[in-house]
């Protein structure tokens, strides 16, 4: 194995590490340093790959994803939970173990899932497909054991995350103008949903969603 | 079993009997100045062995030999943790008498037979450490499995020195799992030698200690060796660490200019790994004692995942 | 020595037999049946080790006795040498023990002579039986045998209903092993069932039943309720022997008809073992943490090692059915290792727990405490079976526990993905079992022997009489001898594992001082210099201390960081240990708690740990089986005349169909 598939390899463990670490992590603001890092791995993979393969498109990929993901949406972010007041919020979870051992299950299945594909992909990082699908679906494992709003956003940001990685290991990124309008969209994402917080939060004083739950039939 | 063999044997036991104070008094200095304390000097825990050394031993009432004859097993036992780890050299005579699932078994041999120690007096404390004691190493020791685990299957070997060569000399390789793996092993590192979120090696707070409670019917030169021994282990679990993890600059077989280049750069790697470790007690908090579980289990599980993207990646 | 062996274990199922007859003959002169006939009982035991270690080659016999034209055909190979090799060595401890434990059972000492003597020859002659009859009526007879010994305390209630369940439990195993033996076909010899040659759906019925009947009497999960009730309930030795040995034919009988009858493996048969025995090894070991009987906290753990076993058993069908003949050689050796093992130490601690419970009459873990002031000999061969079972080098358990472990790190070569990845899990979760056995184990010997006596009776307590003294040391000295030297075993079981997977590990490479199972640059491990380098090191550390410093030591009143008050009530309870794994595994248990009020003058507290499984499977299929009984009540109308219209009735139907 080459040096650089190799980086990738770790880079692509170090993700799913990050992914195990978000779905383990109870308090917000460590969440959200997480969610930096998971972002900084990816600019990091994509100048690698870029470097690997001379796409030259990748370079500003990752350009667009360093500002987009490390610097913008964690900045927005921060102000949000800030302002929200609930940067110091600790959440109850379930177990942890016993999250991290479906977590595990996952992994396997996943892996064994994309084995076909891995087959057919003939790219220098087809390992990593595996590993990408896995993130994606703890992403959502994480959604689901949480409760508060913001967890499930960064919960759903990670998951985009596990899907740009899928993408630029396969596939060597997707067109620019797909990336440009993705990205445009997690932004405008975040900043309506960081509008529904407050809204939530007036409605309910609270950012938890199980009084969304009650909300239902009203 | 060739001369040199035997001579790095003899050599790392004696290195690492004799250094492993000098690197539990490096932590703790490091940990006063991170907290702005000017702290007892690197060589106080030799101070303190010389104390304890000296005094006459009082043992109560109805403790029974086997109480007695604890602090040596633990020592013996350590010695042998120690001899087995390679951290000085890969050529040691004696690491095909014992490989990675018996180096687990040995701590697991000091665990119990400490644990029994501490219920031997039969005090409300001695039993409450032992409990602990057991149920953080319940989850620790399949952890700690699981990163040797790890690491045997890169190097196709349980044999210590094999693993550690493999990973040191055969040509530079990237190896994800132990990525998953160096973060279980720093989570049993902590927990096992009752360093801080688990444990506080410097507190006899009554609700919170865990190996404190189990000796505190040890004095003198019993308490001494258990010391001792306490501070073989976390010398033993650092060379682990640094065996596994950073492995570059061992000694090669039969290499005697080997070993001359051997010491000082080990000596530079506990020191930087003792300040870390110093580092990370300052920086965390103590938890309560029923997250340690969820601790110790948190590492298990990432020690098995490290096992599984070895399969993974194939790497 | 050909044909000699199974002569003269043959010879000595006979001579046990005709010892437990002159037992009962004899039974107004209690101290003739225990200093006589139990000692020659272990003499013979040493026979059947002996002749079945030194046996070789198949041999085979045909005794003349059985029903006309169906003689017992009876056969000695490596597998059933092996597994009479268990039952001897275990007997000689066992029944020299004896000798000096059933000085408090006068007035049946008789009848327990000749049920335990029935019992050895009957776990004989399933290991020699080499057709379906005469394996089904020795299998009947270690059962029914058993069944009398567990209820020799028949007046008290538990202990019936205990020999009820258990009794029910092995009808209802024997009942499928029965129909396994149908659907073999045949004329019902081992020999044309090892001939035929069924299709796989066939074979997978044969299995699922061989599994369900012989699980049974191991007590593999959801079959193992009637364990932890029935090994307490017998005798101490019975327990030693139920435990030790018996367990043993069940694994005996999976593996004749896995890897010798069916002689053909699928792989997922191998992953379903595997399973089961995770399972069991797993549930095993939590519940026995949470135990406060001595007795019921052994059998909880000779469940988890059961499951050890069915781990080992399963990997090695797996690794058959991939033609990975070495490794499932590797794992079969780790298997049939720790069986040999678990025979050893379960053997010695319920024997210990019987010294225990004779010298102090108590069984209550919450009751006992400091018998190692007592009872130093019991105390001392107890650590050696504690130790041992935890898996602590260099005693025997670890050997086991390190094959097995090897075998597991070689799943990399496995050609299916999912069972790749899947298996190294169930390695983590079998390690995690052994580092639980170790929790019991300083659970159950910390609160037995050390500390302080809880009770005032225990000052009471004495010592044990010679004879325990003797089997006990036999044991643990098997202990450490299995430990110290597993390459002599080792090199007696290569013979079976080619016979069962046609591949045997080749310990004699590294030489007799190291076990390396594959090569010594893999892995190697000897025991001998571990113990020696650990010994030398404890020795020079006393030694320098002595000669630098001094040994003035004088003797105190416990520190116990000062407080004043000390009782022996502060101690932990075997509650108080239980609770971190109690409240870590609280779904898998049925917790009834009684809290005492603050207001409460005489404040008690209970805690009562249940079997969900019993109230899962259990409780709803004796409801059913009770409303069916009451629908077929009601053709019983108690009036002659209708059981003979219903005898009529039967006939015309019969001759009709005959017609």
């Amino acid at each position: 194995m080459s040096i650089s598939s190799q980086f990738i390899n770790l880079l692509a463990s170090i993700l799913l590490l990050l992914a195990f670490a978000m779905l383990s992590q109870r308090r917000i603001k460590s969440l959200i340093r997480l969610f930096m890092v998971q972002g900084m791995t990816l600019v990091v993979s994509t100048i690698v790959i870029a470097v690997t393969t001379n796409q030259s498109h990748l370079y500003s990929s990752a350009l667009l994803t360093f500002a987009l993901k490390v610097v913008i949406l964690p900045l927005i972010l921060y102000r949000l939970i800030k302002r929200l007041n609930v940067e110091w919020d600790v959440e109850t979870l379930l177990n942890i173990p016993s999250t991290m051992l479906v977590g595990i299950a996952i992994v396997i299945v996943s892996f064994n899932l994309a084995l076909p594909i891995s087959h057919l992909a003939g790219t220098i990082t087809r390992s990593t497909i595996g590993i990408a699908m896995a993130c994606v679906l703890l992403s959502l494992l994480m959604m689901i054991t949480r409760s508060k709003a913001i967890s499930q956003v960064i919960g759903f940001l990670s998951m985009e995350n596990s899907l740009f990685f899928a993408a630029t290991s396969t596939t060597y990124g997707m067109p620019m103008v797909v990336e440009l309008g993705v990205a445009l969209d997690v932004l405008v994402g975040v900043l309506i949903l960081g509008v529904f917080f407050f809204q939530i939060r007036e409605k309910f004083e609270s950012l938890d969603l199980k009084h969304l739950e009650k909300a239902e039939g009203e | 079993m060739n001369a040199f063999g035997i001579f790095t044997q003899l050599l790392q036991l004696l290195l690492t009997v004799l250094l492993a104070p000098l690197l539990l008094g490096w932590v703790n200095q490091c940990r006063a100045w991170l907290q702005n304390r000017k702290g007892a000097g690197i060589e106080q825990p030799y101070r303190k062995l010389r104390k304890l050394f000296y005094k006459d031993a009082v043992i109560a009432n109805n403790a029974s030999p086997l109480f007695r004859m604890v602090p040596y097993i633990l020592f013996g036992s350590m010695c042998l943790a120690a001899a087995i780890v390679p951290s000085l050299a890969t050529d040691l005579s004696f690491s095909a008498a014992a490989d990675a699932i018996a180096l687990v078994g040995i701590f697991a041999l000091a665990r119990i037979f400490i644990s029994l120690a501490a219920m031997d007096i039969g005090t409300a404390f001695g039993g409450m450490g032992a409990r602990r004691e057991m149920l953080v190493g319940f989850l620790a020791e399949p952890a700690l499995l699981m990163v040797l685990f790890t690491a045997s299957l890169i190097s196709h070997s349980t044999s210590l020195t094999e693993t550690v060569e493999t990973l040191a000399h055969r040509h530079f390789e990237i190896y994800p799992s132990m990525a998953f793996a160096a973060i279980a092993f720093l989570m049993v590192l902590l927990a096992e030698n009752a360093r801080i979120p688990v444990d506080n090696p410097a507190s006899h707070l009554e609700l919170t200690m865990i190996h404190e409670a189990m000796i505190l019917e040890y004095s003198a030169r019993h308490l001494a060796l258990i010391e001792w021994a306490s501070s073989i282990k976390l010398f033993a679990y650092v060379s682990i660490g640094i065996a596994l993890f950073v492995p570059w600059g061992i000694a090669q077989a039969s290499d005697w200019l080997g070993i001359a280049f051997a010491l000082p750069i080990l000596i530079a790697k506990l020191l930087a790994g003792g300040f870390g470790l110093a580092l990370i007690e300052t920086v965390m908090a103590k938890q309560r004692i029923f997250r340690a579980p969820e601790f110790m289990g948190t590492a298990f599980l990432f020690g098995v995942l490290g096992m599984l993207v070895h399969f993974l990646l194939g790497a | 020595m050909n044909g000699l062996a199974i002569d003269l274990i043959v010879f000595a199922a006979i001579f046990w037999i005709a010892l437990g007859l002159v037992g009962l003959a004899a039974r107004n002169n209690p101290v003739f049946v225990r200093w006589v006939i139990f000692p020659l009982g272990a003499l013979v035991g040493a026979l059947v080790a002996v002749s079945a270690f030194l046996a070789d080659a198949p041999e085979t016999a045909i005794s003349p006795l059985g029903l006309p034209d169906l003689p017992f055909h009876l056969r000695l190979d490596s597998l059933s040498s092996f597994f009479l090799l268990i039952l001897g060595s275990a007997t000689v401890g066992i029944s020299i023990f004896s000798a000096g434990y059933f000085r408090n059972e006068e007035k049946h000492l008789g009848t327990i002579c000749l049920q335990y003597h029935v019992f050895l020859a009957a776990m004989t002659f399933v290991l020699l039986a080499d057709d379906a009859f005469l394996f089904m009526v020795s299998w009947e007879a270690m059962a029914l045998s058993s069944y009398f010994l567990v209820t020799t305390d028949h007046k008290i209630p538990e202990i019936r209903s205990a020999g009820f369940l258990y009794l029910l439990m092995a009808h209802v195993g024997a009942i499928s092993i029965l129909l396994y033996f149908g659907t073999m076909g045949g004329d019902h010899s081992f020999d044309a069932m090892r001939k035929t040659h069924l299709s796989d759906v066939q074979a997978t019925f044969a299995f699922l039943l061989a599994v369900f009947g012989f699980g049974a009497k191991a007590g593999i999960l959801p079959l193992h309720v009637w364990l932890p009730e029935a090994h307490p309930a017998a005798p101490s030795p019975v327990s030693a022997l139920m435990s030790g040995v018996m367990l043993k034919t069940a694994v005996y009988g999976l593996l004749r008809v896995v890897f010798d009858l069916l002689h053909m493996e699928l792989w997922w048969w191998g992953v379903l073992i595997l399973a089961i025995g995770l399972a069991t090894a797993l549930f095993g070991a939590i519940f026995s943490a949470v135990q406060s009987d001595m007795k019921r906290l052994l059998a909880y753990s000779s469940v988890e090692n059961i499951g050890i076993i069915f781990v080992g058993l399963g990997l090695a069908v797996i690794f058959k059915a991939y033609s990975m003949n070495a490794l499932a050689a590797l794992a079969l050796v780790a298997t049939l290792y720790h069986c040999l093992n678990h025979a050893f130490f379960k053997s010695l601690l319920f024997l210990c727990t019987g010294s225990v419970l004779h010298a102090t009459g108590e069984r209550n873990l919450g009751k006992l405490g400091g018998l190692i002031h007592k009872m130093p000999w019991v105390a001392w061969t107890a650590l050696v079976g504690a130790l041992a079972i935890a898996g602590i080098p260099p005693l025997n358990g670890f050997v086991s526990e390190w094959l097995l472990l090897q075998a597991f790190l070689f799943t990399p070569g496995l050609p299916h993905s999912y069972l790749n990845m899947l298996i190294p899990v169930a390695a983590a979760a079998l390690v995690l079992t052994g580092a639980a056995a170790g929790y019991v184990m300083v659970k159950f010997y910390g609160i037995v022997f050390l500390g302080q006596p809880r009770e005032e009776t225990l000052h009471g307590a004495h010592s044990t009489g010679k004879w325990e003294r003797a089997g006990l040391l036999w044991l643990a000295l098997g202990c450490v001898f299995l430990g110290l030297a597993p390459f002599f075993v080792i090199r007696h079981l290569a013979e079976v594992s080619m016979l069962l997977v046609g591949a045997n590990i080749s310990p004699d490479k590294a030489g007799w001082l190291f076990l390396a199972p594959i090569s010594p640059e893999r892995a190697s491990y000897s025991p001998l210099l571990f113990m020696v380098v650990t010994l030398c090191a404890i020795g020079l550390a006393f030694l320098a201390v002595r000669r630098f410093y001094h040994g003035r030591m004088r003797r105190g009143s416990p520190w116990n960081c000062g407080y004043p008050i000390r009782t022996s009530r502060m101690q932990d309870t075997s509650e108080g240990f239980g609770q971190p794994i109690r409240q870590i595994f609280e779904p898998f248990f049925r917790i009834g708690r009684e809290l005492p009020s603050p207001f409460d003058s005489a404040p008690r507290y209970s805690a009562k740990t249940e079997d969900r499984f019993w109230y899962w499977i259990y409780l709803p299929f004796a409801r059913a089986v009770e409303y069916m009984a009451g629908i077929f009540g009601k053709i019983q109308q108690g009036r002659i005349l209708v059981y003979l219209l219903y005898n009529f009735v039967t006939l015309i139907a019969l001759l009709m169909f005959v017609q």
